[in-house]
């Protein structure tokens, strides 16, 4: 497999760098801090490619934390808030679509 | 049921340990993800949107009720309370930590369980009749080969490393419950006109981006030489198989590349090379196999017991009775489909608590057994006939007697966009919809057997080609629409769908499934002609013209 960091990178608008956290799976986006966050609210947010480039490249280098890092694409609303870009991303966010066999 | 030896039980605990320790170096670091990945994958580990996902499997779709209970427990302590019972007797549950994962394939191995080849390049779960054992007409118990490949493929060298995944299917019965055709080697069991047991064997079956059937690459295989025909077919593909496309790998595309006659024929050389090595089965071998089989003691039964004959007052016990429960080969007995497809449920997924119970009532009244089919149903396969109207109370109690088997409600549906990472739509939403448009019973008798299916992307989890009606998701500029197939079917007679016309978007499918489903109604010659076979005469265009002329 292609390394993210050896694929062409394009962005089309405000973008932010995901992932899923090593040791249970769960959805995480990359801070300015140099961390993670289970927030989407938190998460750092790049505007070109060069940016998605450094801030991936970062991510990535970040193996132990997280697997499977990738740019994905937010909205950014006028209130400041961060939706996510599309529907994959809003679920991955959000969660299922769909009630739960057993309520949490 | 099936009693695993020594080295069956040594094995899977030394897998554990294993395990146990890559997953210590992968949280240490000392592992990176690449170096991970496989190991992960060797054990039924995936990476889905929101979590990990564990893929456990189920062998020929037989399980203990103390396995079933087993599965409970790590639904309950490890995950989110629930399981997803898959198209190919696996088990999946959605939510499990890496940093657990060890400790739940230790729970599941005290009770013979495990996950090896549940993904990854190699010899996949060998899949069988969900009904082996006990259906009526059945040639000889299907389980018996199942697990002979089960025992010789699992580590199996050569085999871990294929191009691509690889997939068996058996079946032992005229009607084929196992989807053979759409397997990577399909085998049906059967009596040649000497009176000789073997298998007729199907190859380069599959779904998946490039949808094939199998074809008959040889007409009768003797049981005495089923491995060694195996593993020429296996040694041929490994030595030609395309391992430098991924959409190329599977033994489908050689097959169809090389043409049946020429790919059969080196089979054949590579074949005659060996066929009388230690790979010629000795009937002592399978003698073994079969003795670790337990069968139930059958009691001497009426047919129509009192119990049954005063439940037959009672509409909605016969509903669920003319629907769920099919003939068992011992008289007085009947096989039970459990459905795992309610009304606005997501398809095959089960609860812990439902799976406690099902265990609890495979112990009352199936010996302690249960089965789980490609349907995404379970089925309780010794049940007598006077026990059904208990039965059926129980299990109407726990949200699974839907007597929706085999109607249009009964779908299969792949996890689609709300889990998968793959996915390029949702399928259970869609799956939902559908229950609830056609949630009235006497509306879904009358229709009588559809069989809907729901992948959310091209690899065809959900097997769309091969539902009567197929539905494929996928993305028109980042929003989820949805191709529709008719005809298709995985039966003996498996054909693979045609598509109707242009995809329709999310909102817009249970009306397209409806209409089509109402073209059926009018257009069909008899009350009994069944969908698939309306669409086989009239072919797909008076459904086209249905959905489109108001589109
Ligand atoms: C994390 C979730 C899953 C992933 C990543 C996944 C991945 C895939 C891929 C890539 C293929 C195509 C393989 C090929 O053609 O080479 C495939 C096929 C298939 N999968 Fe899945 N799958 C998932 C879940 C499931 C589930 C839930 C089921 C059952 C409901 C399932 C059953 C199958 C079947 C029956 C096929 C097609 C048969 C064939 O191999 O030709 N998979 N899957
Ligand atoms: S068909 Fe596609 S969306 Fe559905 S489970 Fe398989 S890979 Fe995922």
């Amino acid at each position: 497999m292609t390394s993210p960091l050896q694929q062409k990178i394009k962005i089309s608008g405000p973008s932010v760098i995901t992932a899923n956290r090593t040791w249970d799976g769960i959805v995480i986006w990359r801070t300015a801090a140099k961390g993670w966050s289970a927030e989407l609210s938190d998460a750092a947010i790049v505007r070109t490619a060069d940016e998605a480039r450094a801030l991936l490249a970062e991510s990535v280098a970040d193996d132990v934390g997280a697997i499977g890092a990738y740019i994905a694409p937010v909205e950014l609303k006028d209130s400041g808030k961060i939706k996510p870009g599309n529907l994959r991303e809003h679920i991955r966010s959000a969660g299922v679509t769909i009630d739960l066999p057993v309520p949490a | 049921m099936y009693a695993y030896d020594e080295l069956d039980r040594t094995l899977i605990n030394e897998r554990v340990l294993e395990f146990r320790d890559q997953v210590k170096r992968r949280l240490s670091g000392e592992l990176t993800e690449d170096e991970f990945k496989m190991l992960r994958l060797q054990n039924g580990v995936y990476l889905q949107l929101h979590a990990y996902m564990f893929r456990v499997a189920i062998p020929y779709g037989t399980l203990s009720s103390e396995q079933l209970r087993r599965m409970a427990h790590v639904a309950r302590k490890y995950d989110r309370g629930y399981g997803h019972f898959t198209t190919r007797q696996n088990i999946q549950f959605n939510w499990i930590k890496l940093a657990e994962l060890p400790d739940a394939l230790a729970d599941l191995a005290d009770v013979g369980i495990h996950a090896m080849q549940t993904s990854g390049n190699n010899t996949r779960n060998v899949t069988s009749d969900q009904w082996a054992g006990v259906a009526p007409g059945e040639i000889e118990d299907p389980r018996i080969w199942s697990e002979l490949l089960r025992q010789y493929t699992t580590l199996h060298p050569e085999f871990s490393f294929l191009p691509r995944k690889f997939k068996f299917a058996i079946t032992a019965s005229d009607h084929d419950r196992a989807a053979i055709k759409v397997h990577d080697i399909g085998l049906r069991l059967y009596k040649n006109a000497a009176g000789e047991t073997g298998f007729e064997v199907l190859v380069g079956g599959g779904l998946g981006r490039t949808p094939f059937i199998g074809k008959t690459i040889k007409p009768f295989v003797h049981g005495h030489d089923l491995l060694s025909y195996v593993e020429a077919i296996l040694r041929v593909y490994n030595q030609y198989g395309r391992r430098d496309n991924i959409y190329k790998a599977r033994i489908k595309i050689l097959v169809h590349e090389l043409g049946i006659e020429k790919f059969a024929k080196e089979v054949e050389e590579e074949w005659l090379q060996m066929r009388d090595s230690a790979l010629a089965i000795d009937d002592s071998v399978i003698e073994d196999i079969r003795s670790r089989f337990s069968y139930p003691a059958y009691e001497k039964l009426p047919h129509m017991p009192d119990e049954l004959k005063k439940a037959a007052h009672d509409p909605h016990f016969e509903a669920w009775r003319k629907n769920s429960t099919f003939p068992h080969k011992v008289p007085g007995y009947a096989i039970a489909v459990l459905s795992l497809k309610p009304v606005g449920g997501p398809p095959g997924d089960a609860t812990a608590d439902q799976m406690d119970a099902i265990a609890d009532l495979a112990d009352k009244y199936s010996f302690g057994e249960i089965r789980v089919g490609h349907e995404q149903n379970l089925a309780l396969p010794h049940v007598a006939r006077r026990d059904l109207p208990a039965l059926w109370k129980a299990l109407d109690k726990i949200g699974v007697a839907t007597p929706n088997v085999n109607l249009v409600s009964d779908i299969i549906a792949c996890p689609g966009l709300d889990y998968c990472s793959l996915a390029n739509a949702r399928s259970i939403p869609i799956a939902q919809e559908l229950t609830r448009r056609f949630a009235n019973h006497d509306t879904a008798n009358l229709i009588g057997r559809l069989h809907i299916n729901i992948s959310g992307c091209i690899n065809a989890c959900g097997h769309h080609h091969v539902g009567h009606i197929g539905i494929l998701g996928v993305e028109k500029n980042g929003e989820e629409f949805y191709q529709i197939t008719i005809g298709g079917r995985a039966d003996e007679k498996a054909e693979v769908g045609t598509l109707i016309g242009p995809a329709v978007p999310y909102g817009d499918v249970a009306d397209v499934i409806e209409d089509i489903v109402e073209a059926y109604l009018a257009l069909r010659a008899r009350p009994d002609e069944l969908f698939i076979d309306a669409v086989k005469r009239l072919g797909v265009e008076p459904f086209r013209e249905r959905v489109y002329a108001t589109r």
